[in-house]
């Protein structure tokens, strides 16, 4: 063993598998979970992978979940490079789908390329605002950001129900005692347009190529090197003269534009309204929840997220039809979702263990450096 | 206008719900001050709730022995913390990242096998009140204090029991410092790890509890995700509450009073938006949070897992 481990080649390829073993061994989980709910694995994971890439409109449906996962988990990885843990993806998502809606509802006469273009700077802004509060009282007044993000969803999912119940709700149904929280639909000219005979949009296309932008932004600029030194260590960065406090909030601060964009892209791209049951999984279908699933899964990478939103949107997709054939709630792909979680960030113990082995391995050169400095640069080395 | 609103019977019946209903919060808060005052951050508690509440609703409804129910909530919420304690100690996962693992754990768990076993809501016969001799004839008092189901004593007992636990006993001071110092701790012969096993396993055995609490106590229904976020209250809470268990209660309190006193206005139609009334305390949390967390130092190894300098 410590042999194959000592060529640093081979530790390096051992890392960018962990999550793959992570989720090999939440996918027998999942068996051993089915085979105690008297269904067949097999036949449940073959059902599973029929719904999701049977066809070209399975496929398609898959990849219209993706996008908000993507979207989400984009914003995760710069957060989380910082060490800003931000759990308020549900909340993001619905005040950015209320801005975009609002202005999509406000400029009915405009041109559709205009008001889209708008409506979803509108969500990006959105997003960002509310995950900026979190991290200017997580900067400036300490406040703990995994707290603050999470009072932060609940407050928006009342925003979300007061509005639409109220001043956004569909004329149609505002005479009506049993108000749905529900906008009204917007003009068939600022649909986010097809791209092929199914429901598959323009958002993939926007997602994937912001992951590049992300990519490019996070290892080729100095506002992403400076993200990822605060995440590496607060105190090396402040002695190197960076604003820690600064950073902190541009953090949060993009992380949640880009779940804003998230919500805005579903309510242009999917629904055509904004629409709930009540709750914050009414609109978003957890994504705010499941693109941290994705960003782990994905190793905070953004191009690594982009196969890895594909799967997790392939989960959801394909739990409906395993629900269909073996009777197993589709709230397992939940369950699944929480075992990858916690065996990724488990397993992250020997990708600590093997770069420490490394740093030993680069011998004196390493002495000199500090841990932070041999992070950034492995990090800096990834595709 | 306002007096009527307020009449002495309306009263009287917010304070006793209130009181009621600061139940869960406590039991859950309670357990995770453990957790963090030995240096561990779990976030999911939320997940040990709604499988501790399903749990107890389950074992209820088909032996209808409460008592029965209670301990297999109470088992299953400390099995969880025992994966947690596996996690965050010996594996040195990141605290909050793997509770929200758990956390989506359990609410997917506790839904699949609610759909699976029961499929329909019902209705349990729950704890019923317990009216203290005496002392629950005092009127108005009477109503708020002694006339309460079961566990919402134990809740309120737990207070002093945690308090005298943190800060007079040996444990206790063995919690603290594995929380403050644990590289000194380890150093003077204090297991770093039994220490947090214990308080991690504790902690969801309280969480088992407060999800118990509200499936065969205050609600008497199971429902999908029907803890809605009260798990995460409770961990902020215990920042609130400066790691104390008497600020802690506090907490709980003001939580609860403001959320029956909301109830209330739901009901009653008051011209405030019922969205707005129910957005007050997560508004009012931040911005306790605000003022307190400056003034308070947290548990200086707080999230910080241990691992002894080889």
């Amino acid at each position: 063993m410590t042999k194959l481990f000592r060529s640093e080649w081979a530790s390096r390829v051992i890392d960018a598998l962990l999550p793959v073993f992570a989720a090999l061994a939440a996918l027998l989980v999942g068996a051993v979970m089915l085979w105690l709910l008297k269904a067949n694995p097999m036949q449940a994971y073959g059902a599973l992978w029929d719904g999701a890439f049977g066809s070209a409109n399975a496929f398609a449906e898959t990849l219209v979940k993706a996008t908000p996962l993507l979207l989400v988990a984009l914003g995760i990885c710069i957060s989380f490079r910082g060490d800003v843990i931000n759990i308020g993806g549900e909340g993001q998502m619905i005040v950015g789908a209320l801005a975009a809606t609002w202005v999509g509802l406000a400029f009915t006469n405009w041109p559709g390329w205009l008001v889209i273009t708008l409506s979803l700077l509108a969500g990006f802004a959105g997003g960002a605002l509310w995950g900026g509060i979190a991290g200017y009282l997580k900067a400036y007044f300490k406040v703990n950001e995994i707290l603050s993000t999470v009072m932060m969803n609940a407050i928006a999912v009342q925003l979300m129900n007061f509005l639409l119940r109220g001043p956004m709700i569909d004329p149609d149904f505002a005479e009506r005692s049993a108000k749905i929280p529900e906008s009204a639909r917007l003009p068939d000219a600022f649909q986010l347009p097809r791209l092929a005979p199914t429901r598959l949009h323009l958002g993939i296309l926007i997602a994937v190529v912001l992951a590049f932008v992300v990519y490019f932004l996070l290892w080729r600029t100095t506002l992403g090197y400076r993200i990822r030194a605060v995440g590496q260590n607060v105190f090396a960065s402040r002695y190197a003269g960076i604003k820690v406090s600064r950073y902190i909030v541009t953090a949060l601060l993009l992380s949640g534009a880009f779940a804003g964009l998230a919500g805005a892209i579903q309510v242009f791209g999917v629904n055509y309204r904004m629409i709930t049951d009540g709750s914050a999984t009414g609109f978003t279908g957890s994504a705010g929840f499941n693109g941290i699933v994705a960003a782990l899964f994905g190793q905070l990478h953004p191009l690594l997220s982009i196969p890895a939103s594909i799967l997790f949107g392939a989960l959801l997709v394909g739990a409906n039809s395993m629900q269909r054939v073996v009777q197993v709630p589709s709230a397992l792909v939940t369950v699944l979702n929480g075992v990858v979680v916690v065996f990724v960030v488990s397993s992250e113990i020997w990708r600590r263990r093997r770069q420490r082995q490394r740093l030993a391995a680069a011998g004196a050169q390493a002495e000199a450096k500090s841990e932070t400095d041999e992070n950034l640069r492995t990090t800096e080395a990834q595709p | 206008m306002i007096e009527n609103l307020f009449s002495l019977t309306v009263l009287v019946g917010i304070l006793a719900s209130g009181i009621r209903l600061a139940t869960p919060y406590l039991f859950a808060a309670i357990g995770e001050t453990f957790g963090q005052r030995s240096g561990v951050l779990n976030l999911g508690v939320e997940g040990q709730m709604l499988l501790g509440a399903f749990a107890a609703f389950y074992v209820a409804i088909t032996t209808g022995n409460l008592w029965l129910a209670l301990l297999v909530a109470l088992i299953v919420g400390a099995l969880m913390g025992l994966a947690m304690a596996f996690v965050t100690v010996n594996l040195h996962a990141q605290q909050g990242i793997s509770g929200i693992g758990f956390y989506l754990f359990g609410l997917g768990l506790s839904d699949l096998l609610f759909q699976k076993m029961l499929g329909t809501v019902e209705t349990v016969n729950g704890f019923p009140k317990i009216h203290i001799p005496v002392l629950s004839d005092i009127p108005g008092i009477g109503e708020i204090f002694f006339s309460q189901n079961v566990l919402v004593y134990i809740a309120f007992a737990l207070v002093p029991i945690a308090w005298f636990v943190l800060n007079k006993t040996t444990l206790g001071l063995k919690i603290r410092a594995v929380g403050e110092n644990p590289d000194a701790a380890d150093s003077l012969g204090v297991s770093v790890a039994r220490v947090r096993y214990f308080t991690i396993i504790l902690g969801g055995t309280l969480s088992g509890m407060a999800g118990a609490s509200l499936s065969i106590a205050l609600l008497n229904v199971f429902q999908q995700n029907m803890t809605s976020g009260l798990g995460f209250i409770a961990v902020a809470l215990v920042y609130f509450g400066a790691w104390s268990p008497w600020g802690v209660m506090a907490g709980s309190l003001l939580f609860s009073l403001v959320n029956s006193l909301q109830l209330w206005i739901q009901v009653k139609g008051v011209a405030i938006p019922s969205e707005i009334a129910v957005m007050m305390p997560y508004v009012l949390t931040i911005l306790v949070l605000v003022v307190t967390v400056k003034r308070v130092r947290a548990p200086a190894a707080l999230t910080r897992p241990f691992e002894r300098e080889s």
